[in-house]
């Protein structure tokens, strides 16, 4: 049995509100991820999903505040690490694809150089190795004209594109885990189609794992092995993707499932009204009180 | 057969850019719109999908009277709403309104509920106080809001309750033809099915006609009755929501549909990747299969749509 390459144990972590109040925003999440797995977390907006990814990577700013439990990334607690320790595994080893990548990107400076960065921090590059190795790994994304390209500010690209140049400057260094929140919202089908396709091909080359944030239940099964469902701070669902959307055994999975318009359904069963989650359970605070977390058989190690 | 609320026909749309050259010389035409023809009848929901860029909110925006189009004409119930003896903008509002897709962008922060849906009354000639609560009591019932809550604001609202607001502004004035850009995209999965929903319960009880813009697939087969597949202007394939979805013809058509993120497609692959090809009138073949980009500042050559099974078109041009 190998050891998780992520484990999450019983995170707590708040919201400070006054002097004494904390109100809890992640109540006692676990999940582990083996190295290479691709695992999905999805859930509404406000029900946690994204807090634990920043507390993942040490970016929790105040007044958010981790209250409890322990995130061990290759046995190393990520919650006691220095915070220089830190900034030496934040985009080394684990690296991040945010949801708009014209936010993430520095508009005044070139790709190429943004990319290079990664190679002069990290391992030590000097600035013109680096450069060839940015327009390596932007030819590695499948970014056309990579030359030229790597010239390019970020407002000469496509949304399409500069996702490509997050994923490139994401993977530049190998990373072990990369995170990738909601990577594919602002982009239209085809382009999201595409860059799903490079994380997926890209991670399971280089045996990357991957904790992939997604609201689009879609989204997550074309790429995940396995899901966990967040609810108000809870994980209340996990199980391999095939037996959770198979047999959702939460009644909020149930819910979530039903209020997708699914691809086909209105060929098959005529246009019904979609599952209205309100409905289904009148107070839904009480949906947190049970749980159902799949455990992981023991031929499936995560291995790939 | 009833008539059409909304017949488009031919409708064009060009934009003058900014060229390369000093004092604005080279400027050129953008063909945003080349030839779009539709109609839309009561009750009906027609979707018009695409990617970014491909004139489905410009075709919209000229449905509204907010973008002018530079050629074709757009009818209302016969009467020409564009060029010569268009009605104004008070005649119509009462004919076509719109769902916006942000509902944190699209209501007044300064004003209450209320307010926002009185002012439309008001403008339309309805002063009488006691009508207008009447009206904004009812319209709020049926959006699934109550009374009280017409003195809030909008950010006392959630995501979902803003886009009820939205609608219910929408619906005010009693319009017949309710334009739908993206309205459930902003939302989440569970707010999503309740707006879906509401929309679909509304078009029964008003009997509205829908024209929806939208690249969510999914979200269009549930709801549309017909469906415009557009790719840079152009019409490239039409149909019931059975023929673009059961039976795509045009190989973009297939590839936005292969590109949908379907959970059981991906867990089941090879189940619905696959499409019989549908065979091609005899000495034609596809315009374009939407692998490459066309020129957008020239007339798209010429290509005519072609009935390949009752109500189903597709844009082919002849072999040479």
């Amino acid at each position: 049995m190998t050891a998780p390459l992520l484990d999450i144990s019983e995170l707590h972590l708040g919201v400070a509100v006054g002097r004494s109040v904390n109100r809890p925003l992640l109540k006692g999440v676990s999940f582990q991820i083996m190295p290479g797995e691709a695992y999905g977390l999805v859930g509404e907006s406000g029900s946690g999903k994204s807090v634990t990814t920043l507390a993942v990577m040490g970016l929790l700013k105040k007044p958010l505040a981790v209250s409890g439990g322990e995130i061990l990334f290759k046995g190393q607690n990520l919650l006691e690490l220095p915070k220089r320790e830190m900034r030496r595994l934040r985009g080394n080893r684990i690296a991040m694809i945010f949801q708009e990548p014209m936010t993430a990107l520095n508009p005044l400076s070139t790709i190429g150089r943004q990319i290079a960065e990664m190679f002069v921090l990290h391992q030590g590059k000097s600035w013109d190795e680096a450069q060839k190795l940015a327009v390596e790994a932007l030819a590695s994304v499948r970014v056309p004209n990579p030359d030229r390209r790597a010239r390019n500010y970020p407002h000469q690209m496509s949304g399409g594109l500069r996702q490509r140049v997050m994923i490139a400057m994401a993977l530049a260094c190998n990373p072990d885990l990369l995170i990738a929140d909601e990577p594919t919202t602002a982009l239209d089908v085809t382009v999201q189609a595409e860059v799903l396709r490079l994380i997926k091909e890209l991670c399971a080359e280089r045996g990357t794992a991957v904790l992939f944030i997604s609201h689009d239940l879609g989204v997550i099964a074309s790429i995940c092995q396995r899901v966990g469902v967040m609810y108000a701070g809870c994980l209340v669902e996990e199980n391999e993707t095939s037996a959770l959307f198979a047999t959702p055994r939460h009644e909020y999975t149930r819910g979530l499932l039903g209020a997708l318009p699914r691809f086909g359904s209105r060929s098959l069963h005529g246009r019904k009204r979609l599952v209205d989650i309100d409905s289904i359970i009148a107070d839904r605070s009480k949906l947190t009180e049970t749980r159902f977390i799949a455990s992981r058989s023991a031929e499936e190690g995560g291995q790939p | 057969m009833t008539d059409p609320l909304l017949e488009v026909d031919d409708l064009h749309v060009r934009f003058s850019v900014a060229g390369g050259g000093l004092l604005g010389t080279g400027r050129r035409m953008l063909h945003a719109v080349n030839g779009i023809g539709f109609s839309l009848a009561k009750g009906e929901c027609l979707s018009i999908v695409g990617e970014s860029g491909c004139g489905k909110s410009t075709t919209a925006l000229s449905v509204l009277g907010l973008q002018e189009p530079t050629e074709g004409t757009i009818r209302y119930r016969g009467q020409p709403l564009t060029g010569q003896g268009a009605p104004g903008r008070m005649q119509r509002a009462k004919a076509v309104q719109m769902v916006f897709q942000d509902p944190y962008a699209s209501l007044n922060p300064r004003q209450s509920v209320r307010t926002s849906l009185a002012a439309p009354l008001r403008l339309h000639g309805i002063t009488a106080a006691s009508e207008i609560a009447d009206r904004i009591e009812v319209m709020l019932a049926s959006v699934g809001l109550t009374p009280e809550q017409a003195k809030r604001y909008p950010h006392e609202f959630s995501g979902g309750q803003r886009q009820r607001i939205g609608i219910a502004r929408a619906l005010i004035l009693e319009p017949e033809i309710v334009v739908l850009d993206e309205p459930v995209s902003a939302l989440d999965v569970s707010i999503r099915a309740q707006i879906i929903n509401l929309l679909l319960d509304l078009q029964e009880k008003l009997g509205l006609g829908y024209l929806m813009i939208s690249h969510d697939l999914s979200v269009v087969e549930h709801m549309s009755d017909r469906v415009l597949v557009m790719f840079f202007g152009q019409v490239v394939e039409e149909g019931g929501w059975r023929d673009i979805f059961e039976r795509p013809a045009h190989p973009y058509t297939r590839r936005l549909i292969a590109a949908i993120p379907d959970p059981d497609a991906a867990l089941n692959p090879g189940t619905k990747d696959h499409f019989a090809d549908a065979p091609l009138p005899a000495g034609r073949s596809f315009a374009f299969d939407g692998s490459t980009a066309p020129d957008i500042f020239s007339a798209p050559p010429p290509s005519e749509l072609v009935e390949i099974a009752p109500g189903h078109r597709m844009r082919l041009v002849p072999v040479v």
